[in-house]
This record gives C-alpha cells, structure tokens and sequence, in this order.
C-alpha cells in the first residue's frame, strides 16, 4: 500500500509540476492545487498508513492495546488543507480580478509591474 | 509517535504545574496581535480608531517583547509549551536572543510604518481593514521568529502569507494585481515545499519540534536528511528571493503603496532568511554542512548579481528590491562559513536589514510623493527642494552597502572577520572562505554605486532626465499634513538607525549571545525541557 502511495504522490507531484510551467494562469491554479494535494498525500504516507483503528485509549489503561493509526499526520494534514484550500480560493479570486482588468490568462502577456521593453539603465553619472 | 514507547506514563507526558507568569511574555506578543487583528475589524468603519488601536496593540507587543529579550538575555532562552502536553508532544513557542531581537526589531518597524501608512490614506479608505491586516501579518512574523517547533513555522508561514496577500492588492490597481499574481504563486508554491519537506523529515524522525529534531537527527540517514535540508533550503530561498529564485521580488514589491513595500520589505524576506538561518545551522548542521558548497556558492551569485539589477534599473522601488535581495546574499555568506562571527554576522545582518531596507523603502514612498512619478528618469531636483529627504536617503545607502560607521557595516565586519579565518588566516583555508571575503566587498561597492547612481539622478540632477535645466524643477509636490508625518516617522527610524550604528556594544553582544545558543543549542534544548530526558 505506501508504495502505491508514493507512486501516486509522485504522479500528483509530476502533474502538478507540469501544469506550473504553463503560461495559462488557470492551469497553473490546478497544477498548485494537485500539488499540493500530492504533498498533503505524501504527510499521509510518510506518518505511516495503517489499519483505521482510532487512536483511543481503553477505559482502565493508560495506553492503547495494540497499534493505532497514528492521529499527527492526519492532524498536520488537516492544517495543510484548511491552509491550502483558503490560498486556493484567494488566488482564485485573483486569477478572475485580473483576467477583468487585465485582460489577460496568459503570465506573457502581464506585464503591468515589468514592462516588456524594460528601459535602458541610465547613463548619466 | 515514534519517540514515544509504550509504557509511557501520563504524568511523563503532560505537564501538571502551572507556567511561570513571567514565560507568559513569549505567547502574548502572538496572542495580542491575532485578538487586536480580530477586534480591529469591528472599528474598521469608524474613521481613526483602526489606526489609534492598532498603534496601542503593537505599543503592547513591543512592551512585552522587550521584557522577552531581557529575560532570555538574562537567563538564556525561553521556551512556554501549548495544552499541558510536554514537548515534543505539546506544541513549544521558544525564544532565544535572536529570536527575541528580530521580533522586536519587527514590532518596532510595525509601529512606524502604521504612522507612515497614513501617506497614502484618504479619509474615505477606512473601510479596507489595513490595520487588521498588518497586525495580522506581525502576528505571522512574531509567530515565525518565537516558535520552536517546525510545523507551527509553517502555519506561521500562512498566516504571514495571507496577511500579506491581502496587503499587496489594496488599492486595487492593475499593477498590483499583476504583482500579487506572480507573489502569491511562487511563495505559496514555497510554502508548500516547506510542506513538503516537513512531511519527510516527519518520516524519518517522528518529530517537528525543533529541540526534539536536534537531538534525534544524527540517527537518522544522512543522505535523506540532505535531501530534507535541501528542500528547506529551496524553500525558504524563495521566501527569502535568494538567487535564482528571486524573481518574484522585483515583480511585486514596488506595486503596493510604499507603505506595504516597506512593511514586506523590512520583514517578509527577513522571515525566510532566518527560518534558512535557524534550520539549517541550529537543527540540521550536520546536513548543512552537505550542502556548504551549494550554500556558499548561491551567496555569492546573491550577493554580486543583486547589485547589479540595482544598478541596470531605473524604476525607484524595484532598484531597491534588488539591494533587498542582496542583503539576503550576505545573510546566506553567514550560513556557508558558520563559525561565531559568521552566524553573529547573519543574526546582525538581518536585524539591520529589518530596520534600513524598511526605511529605504519609506524615503521611496516620500519621494515618488513629491515628484509625482515611480521612475528614475523622470526624477531629479529634489536636492534643492528638500535636503532633509536626500540626506535621510544618502545615510541609508550608506548603510544599506556597509559603510562605517553605519548599522550595515557591523554585520558586514563580521561576517569578513568569518571568511577571513575560514579562508586565510585559518589553520586550513579554503575556497569558500576567500569567495565568500571577495563577494562581500564587491557587494558593497556594487551598492554604493547603485545607491550613488539613484540619488544622484533622484536628488543631485537638477530635473527629469532630458531637461535642460538652469532652473529649479518646478514639478515637485511639497508635503502635506500626512506627508509631514510620514516623513517624521520616517526620520525617527532613521536617527534610531544611525544612533545603533554608532553605538552597537549592547547589540553586538546581545547577538554574540544569540549565536553562540545557535552553534551550541545545549541552552536552547534545555529551555524546552528535552535535555535531561534520556531517549
């Protein structure tokens, strides 16, 4: 089972890779999204993956009988969603705001904040 | 959790007194900024009452922290642990000297940039949250520099993230949203190799508390804790726009109003520098020490090529981006060459960066105010019309390139004091140690060249590039009520700057101390009560 769930978190992590390199703003929101969902995967895997039973203590004893499923990484990757789906979102709403007012889905094609022809450094002194 | 065995007893793992009332200092700091974000919003309708609260919630932090620092200056690092539970269960907020330092350092920066931000305000901007979100992001800042556990940084990574998402697009014009594009991207993509790399390292040790890693690191694989350093590595040089992955800095810092600049310039990159700072050379030596080369040799790329964009570009904000970067540049020549002086050297680089690229970017703001543009050549003749500007300006060029006996030479002199005992007078030289001595002071002269270079085209040229110009400029703005208090703060960051650099005994001893609990975290460990418990 890990290691079907490393390739899987390999192949998000691939995917997600590849749709950051594009030049479309909107792909490049799905490639973070997969990618981060490989990492939050990769949290899962790396804590161990076990059978579901719940990390509960026995009335009477101080510490579970057997081996539990460890409760951390789930709690890390509950953080990292919550996290990861309120980034999401702003970028989101971001991507639109500017394909409104700057007319553009393509990174080439930004270039408010650096023009293209950047002026020459100036030669004076 | 791997570190733990089963027969763990309960009273082992919690904690069943009550914390000392004096550690409590190290989570209000926090706790102050996220409940004054919180309430702020509330007032945000009501005109000056946003800006009176926000000034009292930092006054507070500020209060608190300097009794932090003279605390852990006194009897070393602090260390408050969340919920009862002992680490590494519980979650640890620890401080030591270089922790404590930059987090004043930050509240401080905060209080002046609040009074500066009213440059760019109307009376109608009331409504936006502005101070709700720059308590918010000092919230993430304080968190960052206090915490002792690595997956809290993280979260405290967010928070400073989103803080500063919102920041960068008030105002709302096109620029800024092609900025916040190309910022929120890369440093969200950052944080998640933060992520990513915690969820290895919490594979191979079971453990994110940073005391906790330190002890059980060295058992663990070398080859994969390289590979876990390295990521950390990636990941805060993007935060912090090291060389090559800076891109995002210039794109972005100069869209915002100058009040935000100067906020993200004095702190954000700050936040990724010493997060590079603490985990590599305190919880991961023996991994950096791998990397080394890599290490040293992308400081020396930061340190000569930033200079260089200062010097090619005309536009005002974005030149002064790339100095920003090259002081990361010098920050990182710390991390390659760790003995005391280097590390003391970084501590003190970033505290000076916090307080001078800050204000750079303040005297920025002042500028493009009065002459009405955001590029070089369309500037010029200030000199005439306000000396004081184009003195504030000159002093923080001089110290921002390490001139003495300005702030930004002290960490320069330690760091050269570093590279020339690893690479020439050591007992065995070495490469990195003579480059490192070679790109410190080609960064300096590089700056000073390209902070000559701008004011003498903002200040000293008598008009806009092409005028003939017998006469004084006659486009120039002169400074309203707002201004003038902008300028004020300014001018107090400023002297405080100066009066530091001329006066450093207190903080280069204070940062001597932090570097020396950094090379030998014994003090650090014992703080979170992890030292004696035998494993």
């Amino acid at each position: 089972m890990d290691y079907v769930l490393a390739a899987l978190v390999g192949l998000f992590i691939t995917i997600g890779t590849y749709l950051l390199l594009s030049r479309s703003v909107i792909r490049m929101l799905i490639g973070m999204t997969i990618f981060g969902n490989g990492v939050n995967l990769l949290i899962f895997t790396a804590g161990r993956v076990t059978q579901e039973i719940a990390a509960i203590v026995p009335p009477g004893l101080d510490v579970p009988e057997g081996p539990i499923a460890n409760p951390l990484p789930q709690a890390l990757i509950l953080t990292a969603i919550v996290i990861g789906f309120s980034m999401f979102a702003f970028l989101l709403v971001l991507a639109f705001r500017a394909y409104q007012s700057l007319d553009a889905d393509n990174t080439d094609t930004m270039r408010l904040a650096e023009p293209e022809r950047s002026p020459t450094p100036p030669l004076s002194y | 959790m791997a570190t733990s065995s089963p027969t763990t007893d309960l009273p082992i793992g919690m904690l069943d007194t009550v914390t000392a009332a004096a550690d409590w200092v190290i989570v209000l700091p926090v706790a102050l900024a996220l409940m004054g974000s919180a309430g702020l919003l509330m007032f945000r309708r009501s005109n000056g009452t946003p800006l009176i609260g926000a000034l009292i919630v930092v006054c507070g932090i500020i209060a608190c922290e300097v009794a932090l620092l003279l605390q852990v200056l006194a009897n070393g690092p602090v260390s408050m642990t969340m919920g009862k539970w002992l680490p590494p269960f519980g979650i640890s907020l620890t401080a030591d000297a270089f922790g404590a330092t930059f987090a004043l350092a930050a509240a401080i920066v905060t209080l002046i940039v609040l009074l500066y931000a009213e440059l760019d305000r109307a009376e109608a901007d009331g409504r936006d949250a502005f101070h709700s979100m720059v308590l918010l992001l000092l919230a993430g800042v304080t968190g960052a520099f206090l915490t002792g556990d690595l997956f809290n940084l993280y979260v405290w990574f967010e928070v400073m993230l989103i803080a500063s998402f919102g920041l960068i697009v008030q105002g709302n014009r096109p620029m800024q949203l092609d900025g916040a594009i190309k910022y929120g991207f890369l440093n969200f993509l950052a944080t998640t190799f933060f992520l990513l790399a915690l969820g290895l390292l919490y594979g191979l040790l079971g453990t994110l508390n940073m005391s906790d890693i330190m002890r059980v690191a060295p058992a663990a694989n070398p080859a994969a804790m390289a590979g876990v350093a390295a990521l950390l590595m990636l990941a805060f040089g993007m935060k912090a726009a090291a060389f090559p992955v800076n891109a995002w800095l210039p794109a972005s810092y100069h869209t915002p109003t100058a009040a935000v600049s100067a906020l993200f310039a004095g702190l954000l990159t700050k936040v990724g520098a010493y997060a590079m700072l603490r985990a590599l050379v305190a919880v991961l030596p023996a991994s950096r020490e791998l990397l080394e080369p890599a290490l040293g040799l992308l400081a020396i790329a930061t340190l000569v090529i930033a200079p260089l964009g200062a010097i090619a570009e005309t536009n005002l904000r974005r030149a002064i981006g790339f100095v920003v970067i090259g002081g990361i540049g010098a920050v990182m020549a710390g991390l390659a060459i760790p003995s005391l002086n280097g590390i003391a050297g970084s501590g003190l680089y970033i505290f000076h960066a916090i307080l001078t690229m800050t204000a750079l970017y303040m005297v920025a703001g002042l500028v493009e105010k009065r002459t009405g543009a955001a590029d070089t050549r369309q500037m010029g003749g200030l000199y005439a019309a306000s000396a004081p500007i184009s003195i504030l300006f000159l002093v923080l060029v001089l110290a921002a390139a390490g001139v003495p006996p300005f702030l930004g030479f002290w960490p320069k002199l330690l760091l050269l004091e570093a590279g020339l005992a690893e690479g020439v007078t050591g007992a065995a030289p070495t490469w990195l140690g003579t480059a490192m001595v070679f790109a410190l002071m080609i960064n300096a002269v590089l700056t000073l060249i390209a902070g000559s270079r701008l004011w003498a085209h903002v200040f000293w040229r008598s008009g806009p590039e092409g005028e003939g110009a017998e006469h004084a400029s006659t486009s120039l703005v002169a400074l309203d009520g707002r201004g003038r208090l902008a300028f004020g703060a300014t001018a107090v960051l400023v002297v405080g700057i100066v009066t530091i650099g001329l006066w450093p005994g207190p903080l280069m001893d204070g940062i001597r101390a932090g570097a020396a609990d950094i090379a030998d975290p014994a003090r650090y460990v014992a703080a979170t009560g992890l030292a004696g418990d035998a494993q």
